[in-house]
């Protein structure tokens, strides 16, 4: 099938619709049209960009070079997380936590991904190492943020509950037990409506992109359930290791409530 | 069981030295903010502190933090609820102090948005008191009660500053329940913590 490609001006189409809604938000006083403007400029920028340098990336074949830059994706995404806390944790805590987990769980779920199920030649093939773990890097920070955002607001506005339960002689994970898990769902219910929706309301992203590509349709569902599932399952990981820590580091050796551990940044 | 205070250390007042015998009400007054809620919130361990504070000779920090908790059981102002009924607060959803606060049966099958700030206080207490405290840490126990409420209330702490030898330290405003209650009690003053005298 041949591949229709779009122009300049197919994008602008596109884009004046995000201006529209922009300027509706504006108009409305919704207080969301800047974000809006912002996050499509970068999503403009940041994807021409990486087309432009992707080939390039895909040409290479040192080990070291691709593990750098699978570092600098999780870096940047740590950042992220922070940035998207009300509450982060001060210091290096607001991005250790998040990142590292994130990280963790991204990293072994590729390495699963490429080494075990694709088999990839060589192991460190480019082609298929960066996507994958930009899709899983991606979703596992999105329920990162969404849980630690939940966990960390709602112990501050808590606070007199979390400690009623512990002046009962409660341990510090009963006290925060249900604030946790109440994060931890917050933060996993877009994977799992993701994959409940697939194929009956919405076409997934990659799956669209493959077959707009030309992929065979079957070839492509294969590839998105793969991804959809490696994806659920790094959210997963990720989101549950990052609770217990951040959950762990609200309490002192004392089990003490500890939200001066928190900054506020708004 | 004994309280002893060793040069403990809080934000807002100088360093107490301070000794709560077994089955004794000691009654602690103040002007609002300087520091009396602070200083039960640190005798609980919920805030950190400076100096020692022991149980019968063993010192806070040789005891895990919840069994502390347990013994030195602190009433806060305002008792906090996160289940929607009564009774999903207590132990095996039962609790033997209702009857002596004037508490029916029933009310542990009460939802908790149905409460008074009374029944919410009165209730707290019953459910504290099934941990079986050695110590009773009580800020403004009983601030929301009606007279009757608050004869119930005092009337059960000294049964059982009698009966099971409780140490009580109690927070309260009103003069005529400090005099009325206390073995001895005492007065922040500026950052110091005094002797009050009745005169």
């Amino acid at each position: 099938m041949e591949l229709i490609r779009l122009t300049p001006w197919d994008l602008a189409i596109a884009a004046s619709l995000i201006l529209a809604l922009a300027a509706l938000s504006w108009q409305l006083r919704l207080g969301v049209g800047k974000r809006l403007l912002i996050s499509a400029t970068r999503t403009l920028v940041q994807l021409m960009l990486l087309g432009l340098v992707l080939h390039l990336i895909f040409d290479q074949s040192n080990p070291l070079f691709i593990g750098g830059l699978l570092l600098i994706m999780a870096l940047i995404a740590a950042r992220e997380i922070r940035a998207r806390q009300t509450r982060p944790f001060g210091g290096l805590w607001g991005y250790g936590i998040g990142g590292s987990t994130m990280f963790v769980s991204a990293f072994a779920l590729m390495l699963l991904a490429t080494q075990v199920i694709i088999q990839v030649d060589p192991w460190y093939n480019p082609q298929y190492l960066i996507p994958l773990f930009g899709m899983l890097l991606g979703n596992t920070m999105s329920g990162i943020a969404i849980a630690l955002d939940g966990l960390t607001r709602s112990a501050w506005r808590q606070r007199p509950v979390i400690e009623g339960r512990l002046l009962l002689g409660e341990t510090w994970q009963q006290a925060i037990g249900d604030i946790r898990q109440e994060a931890l769902r917050s933060g996993l219910i877009p994977i799992i409506n993701q994959m409940s929706i697939a194929g009956l309301v919405s076409l997934p992203g990659m799956m669209t992109g493959q077959i707009l590509a030309g992929s065979p349709p079957l070839e492509a569902a294969k590839y998105q359930i793969l991804i959809l599932l490696l994806v659920a399952a790094g959210t997963g990981f990720g989101t549950m290791g990052a609770m217990w820590l951040a959950s762990r580091r609200l309490f002192d050796e004392r089990q003490r409530l500890r939200l001066d551990r928190l900054k506020s940044t708004s | 069981m004994s309280l002893e205070l060793r040069g403990f250390d809080i934000p807002l007042l100088q360093p107490i030295d301070l000794t709560l015998a077994d089955g004794w009400l000691v009654t602690l007054s103040g002007p609002s903010g300087a520091g009396k809620s602070l200083l039960l919130r640190a005798i609980a361990d919920l805030d950190p502190h400076q100096g020692e504070c022991l149980l019968d000779g063993q010192n806070q920090c040789s005891m895990p933090a919840p069994v502390w908790r347990r013994r030195v059981g602190l009433l806060p102002a305002e008792p906090q609820w996160w289940y929607d009924q009564v009774g999903d607060h207590f132990p095996d959803g039962k609790s033997t102090f209702l009857k002596p606060l004037g508490l029916p049966a029933e009310c542990l099958q009460w939802q908790i948005s149905r409460l008074s700030s009374g029944e919410k206080q009165r209730l707290g207490l019953a459910r504290l008191l099934e941990n079986e405290p050695r110590i009773l840490l009580l800020d403004e126990a009983t601030a929301n009660l009606d007279q009757e409420n608050r004869q119930r209330v005092e009337t059960l702490i000294h049964d059982l500053q009698k009966s099971r030898r409780l140490g009580v330290l109690w927070v309260s405003h009103d003069p005529d329940q400090r005099r009325r209650l206390s073995d001895r009690s005492l007065r922040i003053v500026q950052d110091r913590l005094e002797r009050e005298s009745w005169s």
